[in-house]
């Protein structure tokens, strides 16, 4: 069960623009076992999306995969034909909930009809049992499947936020990608929507990546994190590692500068500054200029992603290891 | 009309609590009905016009300098309750006081004269900025409007101390920039910079960090408070995050559906909310920290339509402890404790 299902090595995404290459991810690396949960976190900008697009060959027409492997149940999938990815790893393999996707269902089309459609693309049946099918996806999700034959518009937000978390399980796929997945929710209703999701990964034994700006919401549902800015991997360990004794200083710094309801108040740290502009990101270290323990190295050399302790990984010059 | 704060005690009778001596800001039984719109058919047919009853009935006081938060989810008629205390929005009825003084009923005109002493920060600010307007202009034109500076001097020197308090420096480089050419972080530093710059006695601040970065956002509102803290204005916090009110205001009050349901000191409604809707808002943010193990009662449903509000206690088809009279009778809000007020018949404390 444990085995790696996909594993990320030095994926380069980068996009074309009129005033040069956006680089907006760069040398991501990472692996997820099977039935496992992996948070991408960071800021907006700092590459997760590109990360997860890339990954499920859905850039748009002026993102280019510059290099790095995706392999996929032992086989790099970024060397399939497209009409091959098309039919064998997209939806079926691998699938997606876009953020927003909430907002962007059919609006004349019931959501029956909807994921109906997603399953006949793939699969050979008739409408019938794709509806079906359908029905018992919106029952799962907790929508209920009477439901089945309705417009998105009879439908409240966490209503069609679960319909779009059942549409993207349409073909059984292995492993899930929810990006943003509650984040145009209100607090009650992500917390419903992020328990359904909790049980649909244990129930189906389902891979996700839960890309998330929200730092808390990864804490509570993931069980390994990469915490990623200006278009790199930072750190990256389990999750209880990486909140619990963050290494980079970037990290450390984004989990004190959310507010927690529990325990005793404490101050909300500040990172001065602004995200580098990815055109022209600066030499060396991309956190360098905003980082406060800042050394006369990180302003040359990029540090590189180091297993500094078992299983847990940093791009840092101030942690040990190899100097 | 005038010498009605002088009937403190008649207020604090009509509204249903007691009103600090030295509160700023004092809203008694406002309300908002936003009429539906409806075909004319529509209209023949319906016994009676439809409304949204956005804020039903609310009561509050804010203290000078204080700084006071209003929660709730979206619906909840946080937006609408703030914007009618500077009379953004008329009031379907109800009192609101600004310094003694009552507004409810000001023209657009008399309002005018009061509005340097009060102003607003929107959540959006790529869509508060007008984008053809220089940050200049931006900020040049509540001077010029509210007549407060006497020359193109001045109101220069007025603009680069403010945008050199809200650390956007050299601020000589940030007068000629436009909206576009500003990231999410600085622009709303210029809606801020343009709420302060007038030097306001009171500012409604509707999520003003809630479109901006965890790393970039502290800094904002600590800006954003020192500003306060100069000026000793008094600040309404509106915002979804409750992890968030906690850390800024030194009172909060939970709204649900039009209503108020609790107020309280910020940290006693933190940590023994006594309002089961408080109690599930509380449980449902998520927190910084995996080994945080609570116990979750997350509770069922949405919000409901604020067009046909549930009667009695407009909680209980959610509520994990209605009981039959929740489903009847609507509770009053009612003292639990030192500025502590609950709607609840049945508290959790």
């Amino acid at each position: 069960m444990s085995e790696d299902l996909l594993r990320v090595e030095d994926l380069t995404t980068y996009f074309e623009t009129l005033r040069g290459y956006v680089k907006a991810a760069e040398d991501v690396s990472f692996t997820l076992k099977g039935g496992h949960a992996l948070g991408l976190a960071g800021e907006s900008g700092c590459g997760k999306t590109t990360t997860a697009l890339s990954i499920l060959r859905l850039l748009p027409p002026n993102g280019k995969i510059m290099k790095g492997k995706v392999i996929f149940e032992g086989k790099d999938i970024l060397k399939l034909r497209d009409e091959d990815f098309r039919k064998k790893v997209r939806w079926k393999k691998i699938s997606m909930i876009f953020q927003g996707a909430m907002n962007a269902l059919h609006p004349t089309m019931t959501v029956g009809d909807q994921i109906a459609e997603a399953i006949m693309l793939h699969e050979q049946v008739e409408k019938e049992e794709a509806l079906e099918r359908a029905a018992k996806l919106l029952d799962l999700v907790g929508v209920g499947a009477e439901r089945v034959d309705r417009y998105p518009h009879e439908l409240s937000g966490g209503m069609k936020q679960r319909a779009v978390i059942a549409m993207s399980l349409a073909c059984n796929p292995k492993l899930v990608i929810a990006d943003e997945p509650t984040t145009a929710l209100d607090v009650i209703v992500q917390a419903q929507v992020m328990r359904v999701i909790k049980e649909l990964q244990k129930k189906l034994n389902l891979s996700m990546i839960i890309i998330s700006h929200d730092l808390s919401l990864i804490a509570e549902t993931t069980s390994e994190v990469a915490i990623m800015y200006a278009g790199k991997i930072v750190e990256m360990s389990t999750t209880r590692n990486v909140f619990k004794e963050p290494l980079h200083p970037y990290t450390e710094k984004l989990i004190s500068a959310f507010p927690s309801v529990i325990g005793e108040k404490k101050e909300l740290s500040t990172i001065h500054g602004f995200p580098p502009d990815l055109i022209n990101p600066p030499p060396g270290c991309r956190f360098h200029p905003r980082c406060p323990y800042a050394m006369e190295k990180c302003r040359k050399e990029i540090p590189p992603l180091f297993e500094a302790e078992r299983g847990h990984y940093v791009a840092c010059h101030l942690v040990g290891g190899k100097q | 009309m005038m010498q009605e704060i002088d009937k403190l005690e008649y207020l604090e009778k009509k509204a249903g609590i007691k009103i600090d001596k030295d509160a700023h800001i004092i809203a008694i039984n406002l309300r908002k009905y936003f009429p539906i719109k409806m075909g004319f058919i529509q209209s023949l047919l319906a016994k009676q016009a439809v409304y949204v009853r956005a804020v039903d009935k609310v009561s509050f006081y804010i203290k000078r300098g204080e700084i006071f938060g209003l929660v709730g989810e979206s619906g909840s008629g946080k937006t609408t309750t703030g914007r009618m205390l500077i009379k953004l929005i008329e009031p379907t009825s109800g009192r609101i006081f600004f310094n003694g003084l009552n507004i409810t009923h000001f023209t657009p005109s008399q309002m005018r004269r009061l509005r340097g002493k009060m102003q607003i920060i929107f959540q959006d600010p790529y869509e508060s900025l007008n984008p053809r307007m220089s940050v200049y202009d931006i900020l040049a034109e509540p001077l010029e409007i509210l007549e407060l500076t006497k020359s193109a001097e001045e109101t220069t020197e007025r603009i680069i101390h403010v945008l050199e308090d809200m650390d956007l420096v050299p601020p000589e480089e940030f007068l000629i920039r436009f909206p576009h050419e500003l990231s999410g972080g600085q622009r709303q530093r210029v809606a801020i910079a343009r709420a302060f710059i007038v030097n306001p006695e009171f500012i409604v601040a509707d999520e003003p960090v809630s479109m901006l970065d965890a790393s970039i956002r502290t800094e904002v509102i600590e800006l954003m408070l020192e500003m306060v803290k100069k000026a000793n204005s008094t600040f309404l916090f509106i915002t979804h995050d409750i992890a968030l009110a906690r850390y800024l205001c030194s009172r909060l009050a939970v709204m649900y559906l039009g209503k108020i349901v609790e107020t309280a000191p910020t940290e006693e409604l933190i940590k023994s909310p006594a309002h089961p809707y408080t109690e599930a808002l509380i449980q449902a943010v998520p927190v910084p920290d995996p080994d945080a193990r609570r116990v979750k009662v997350v509770i069922k449903g949405e919000i409901p339509s604020p067009i046909n509000p549930p009667p009695g206690c407009r909680f209980h088809p959610r509520c994990p402890y209605a009981k039959e009279k929740c489903k009847k009778e609507e509770p009053p809000l009612v003292e639990i404790g030192k500025d502590r007020y609950v709607a609840c018949f049945y508290p959790l404390k």
